[in-house]
């Protein structure tokens, strides 16, 4: 009766979908039963992007309230943004660059203060840090930052199945000429939550 | 299009409904994109392209049609001829192609026609949230509803077999949980298709009064051969949950996955009559298990249809059962459900703790964060020309694409919208009825779509008004699909473009500018000439989508121009930010304004925009 619920957040553009999706594709690889729900659409454009992944004996993609046991963020805020999925054992993991929506921008609202996002993050859940942007950028390429993500995610322990599977998956899903990339962003990912 | 029977992958649900299409040996594919239906035809496209590609004939005609209706009559005539066809389209595109559904139904089909409307509750990228169930019950379609990937797979093949043998089109209604959730699908094997049908002539196939009166009683009888497939499909079944009881659920689509889970969940012993074909409803099947119940819960997103059909059923039958739903307001006719909506509704019927705990809210506020015009996107130069024109006194209806995003601050460049093609038929209304000034806005696709002829009875009837064709070569909003005014299909091969100017030409519209919104000096003087026109202008602004631009140019080695603000010569004056509003301009903690680079598109707007020139090419990328 396990089930593995993981909410992926974070801002259009950022790759989130195509995480949750290699996600999906690795679950299956390692022989679960999986669901993954995504976002397309006007969502796509800058919006605040929100995809839920279950593994194991669930029947429907959508996760219930206080059921998350992985929230993984590309964006501080948009990880609190979802914050109702956590419960005490969430661990959420997040990258650290904010992302500043356009109505910051032009002034009509505020950006909170990053500690105090993070302070509040902790009372909900087992906080982990990612400097994804810089792990991405290290990796050699900025876009790879989803892919760091994901192995921080495979790094945290709480997938039912190893990091290899997962790497082995989104490795089969990128092009040849990145693959190298793609292979250093997942390790520096996944080193950067052991330690 | 792996033939490798018995492998299972992940697919999208969309994906999914393509495959069983391509398993049941699909010949004739046609759509209009339009989330959440989009990536059904896509695939298609997909995997015409890459036949194309190497140069060889894909297995089955695809085609992006001008608009639903279109779509429809194009499946349906190959339908008629004997191909297998299917036609995809999102809820409100079939209230397009519902002149051609509801006489279809009359004449029915030989080849078998699947019809898939994908709907969407909670509106999550919609103007409304409409049920298409009741086209099913309006027209006499028979129709299908998965809960799963897996489901919608089986269902679109089974469907075709269903589909023929009842000589009608079948609806397969589909919603955003089901478009878009990936699911594990087996892959089975690959029918051949027939690649040519045969058009027998015969006089029922022409609509006339005296034909329609004696089709509407084939129709009704086809509807009863139907529910013997109702009574029988083992898509219509019972599902046991924990111990023998009298207490049954009735469901359809997504929610039943809610239910599964919910029930075990709360230890509940209950039987679930999981209805896949639901129109028409397998009568006799439902009277059993309703004599069978002591109570009954009817689970069903949006309109109570079920719901009160079993009422009827219930009546038929002489039972008084307790029917719980919508009714008896457990359920609500708004919004999509989710399983802490229906665990929150069983805990209330079967009067048990909820074990869903409270969700945690924060207390920091947060900026909201909505779909905004891309960083360079063309649109926002047309929509700054176009105010800077004259800023005060005029009404701006819009369309259905990416520039509704024109709404949001600063620009705030849409006032009215209706539906696909309604903007140029709501400026005449406004120009009517009031003494403003109108200047409507629509994309190119939404222009072949039905934008035609509004412009047509604007130039007849002389309103004055200005409608704006924002011609950037895509159907943007849904994924970049090719149209009319593209020089290849959805097939990937060389097509004909048909210019919008030809077409405004051919409508009789006198003044016609066409600019460059880039050159935002140009646009705003035309965008004068317009307005000091009397009678129905048009502006056709035309430039590509920054995002396809920028593809196309990284794909031929060329680079992007990434643009900076020089803090020694910006003046605050937050023009850049303020009123052009791109987001990729930010405010830095200081209060000084800055580029970020990763977002910039290079578009260079704000350069031209910014009355201090300090706004420069930072790099190329
Ligand atoms: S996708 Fe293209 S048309 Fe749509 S907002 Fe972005 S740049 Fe503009
Ligand atoms: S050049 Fe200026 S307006 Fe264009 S995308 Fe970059 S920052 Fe935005």
């Amino acid at each position: 009766m396990k089930k593995t619920n993981i909410v992926l957040t974070g801002v259009g553009g950022q790759g989130v979908i195509t995480a949750a999706s290699i996600l999906g594709k690795a679950a299956v690889n390692a022989g679960f039963n999986v669901f993954v729900s995504e976002v397309h659409g006007m969502a796509q454009r800058g919006g605040s992007v929100n995809c839920t992944v279950r593994i194991g004996d669930v029947s429907g993609p959508l996760v219930p309230n206080g059921s998350a046991d992985i929230i993984l963020s590309t964006e501080p805020i948009e990880a609190l943004r979802y914050i109702h999925y956590s419960n005490k054992r969430t661990k959420i993991i997040t990258d650290i660059s904010p992302v500043i929506p356009f109505t910051v921008a032009t002034g009509e609202e505020k950006y909170p203060d990053i500690k105090i996002v993070f302070k509040e993050l902790k009372k909900y859940g087992t906080l982990f840090k990612i400097d994804a942007v810089n792990h991405a950028k290290d990796a050699g390429a900025l876009i790879t930052k989803n892919i760091v993500m994901l192995g921080a995610l495979a790094g945290s322990g709480a997938l039912p199945f190893k990091s290899d599977i997962l790497l082995k998956t989104i490795l089969e899903n990128v092009p040849t000429k990145f693959k190298n990339v793609n292979k250093k962003a997942f390790e520096l990912g996944l080193k950067s939550i052991k330690k | 299009m792996e033939d490798k029977p018995g492998k299972k992958i992940l697919l999208l649900g969309n994906e999914a409904i393509t495959r069983g299409a391509i398993e049941a040996g699909i010949d004739v594919a046609t759509a209009y994109p339009g989330t959440p239906s989009s990536e059904i035809a896509d695939t298609f496209s997909h995997i015409a392209k890459y036949f194309t590609k190497q140069k060889k004939e894909p297995p089955f005609y695809f085609e992006y049609s001008t608009n639903e209706k279109v779509a429809l009559e194009i499946a349906g005539a190959a339908s008629i001829s004997g191909l297998r066809s299917l036609t995809c389209m999102k809820h409100v595109g079939l209230n397009v192609a519902s002149d051609t559904l509801m006489t279809y139904l009359y004449i029915g089909t030989k080849g078998g026609h699947i019809i898939v409307s994908a709907d969407d509750p909670s509106c999550h990228s919609s103007q409304n949230e409409q049920d298409n169930r009741y086209y099913a019950l309006f027209s006499g379609a028979p129709m299908l509803e998965p809960s799963t990937p897996w489901e919608a797979k089986e269902m679109t093949k089974t469907g075709f077999d269903i589909s023929e043998e009842l000589k009608s089109p079948i609806l397969l209604r589909t919603t955003t949980r089901l478009n878009h959730t990936r699911g594990t699908i087996e892959l089975k094997k690959i029918q051949k298709p027939k690649k040519k049908g045969y058009f027998e002539k015969n006089p029922f196939w022409i609509t006339t009064p005296e034909i329609a009166k004696v089709r509407h009683p084939e129709l009704l009888k086809m509807l009863k051969n139907a529910e013997i497939i109702s009574e029988k499909s083992p898509f219509n079944k019972i599902i046991k949950i924990g111990k023998t009881s009298d207490w049954g659920i009735v469901t359809s689509g997504v929610a039943f996955n809610y239910i599964k889970e919910a029930a075990e969940d709360l230890n509940l012993n209950v039987k679930i009559l999981k209805l896949g074909m639901t129109h028409p409803l397998p009568n006799k099947m439902c009277s059993e298990f309703i004599k069978s119940c002591k109570n009954i819960i009817v689970v069903e997103e949006l309109e109570p249809i079920l719901e009160n059909q079993f009422k009827t059923i219930a009546y038929d039958i002489g039972l008084t059962i307790k029917i719980y739903g919508k009714g008896t307001e457990h359920f609500s006719r708004l919004y999509e459900y989710n399983l802490d909506i229906v665990t929150e509704a069983f805990s209330k019927i079967f009067k048990v703790k909820n074990p869903i705990i409270k969700p945690n809210i924060s207390n920091v506020k947060l900026p909201r964060r909505s779909p905004a015009l891309c960083p360079g996107c063309p649109h926002r130069a047309t929509y700054y020309a176009a105010k800077k024109a004259q800023p005060k006194g005029v009404i701006y209806p819009t369309d259905i694409g990416c520039y509704t995003l024109g709404r949001e601050k600063p620009l705030e460049m849409a006032d009215l919208l209706l539906c696909m093609g309604s903007n140029a038929g709501t400026a005449g209304g406004l120009a009517i009825a009031t003494d403003d000034k109108v200047i409507s806005f629509m994309g190119d696709s939404t222009f072949f779509h039905s934008g035609i002829s509004p412009i047509i009875n604007a130039v007849h009837h002389n309103h004055d008004i200005v409608v704006t064709i924002l011609d950037n070569r895509t159907t943007a909003m849904t994924g970049h699909q090719p149209h009319p005014g593209t020089d290849f299909d959805g097939m990937g091969r060389p097509a004909k473009k048909i210019l919008v100017e030809d077409v405004i030409k051919g409508c009789g519209v006198e003044n016609i500018e066409i600019v460059d919104p880039n050159d935002i000096k140009t646009t705003t003087k035309a965008y004068k000439n317009a307005l000091a026109f009397k009678g129905t202008s048009a502006v056709i602004s035309k430039s590509p989508c920054i995002l396809l631009e920028n593809r196309n140019k990284r794909k031929r080695g060329e680079k992007i121009k990434i643009y900076q603000i020089d803090q020694e010569k910006c003046q605050q004056c937050k023009t850049c930010i303020g009123r052009f509003g791109c987001p990729a301009i930010y405010y830095e903690e200081d209060g000084s304004i800055n580029i970020d680079a990763q977002q910039c598109n290079g578009c260079g707007n704000c350069a031209t925009v910014c009355p201090f020139e300090a706004i420069y090419i930072k790099e190329e990328v």
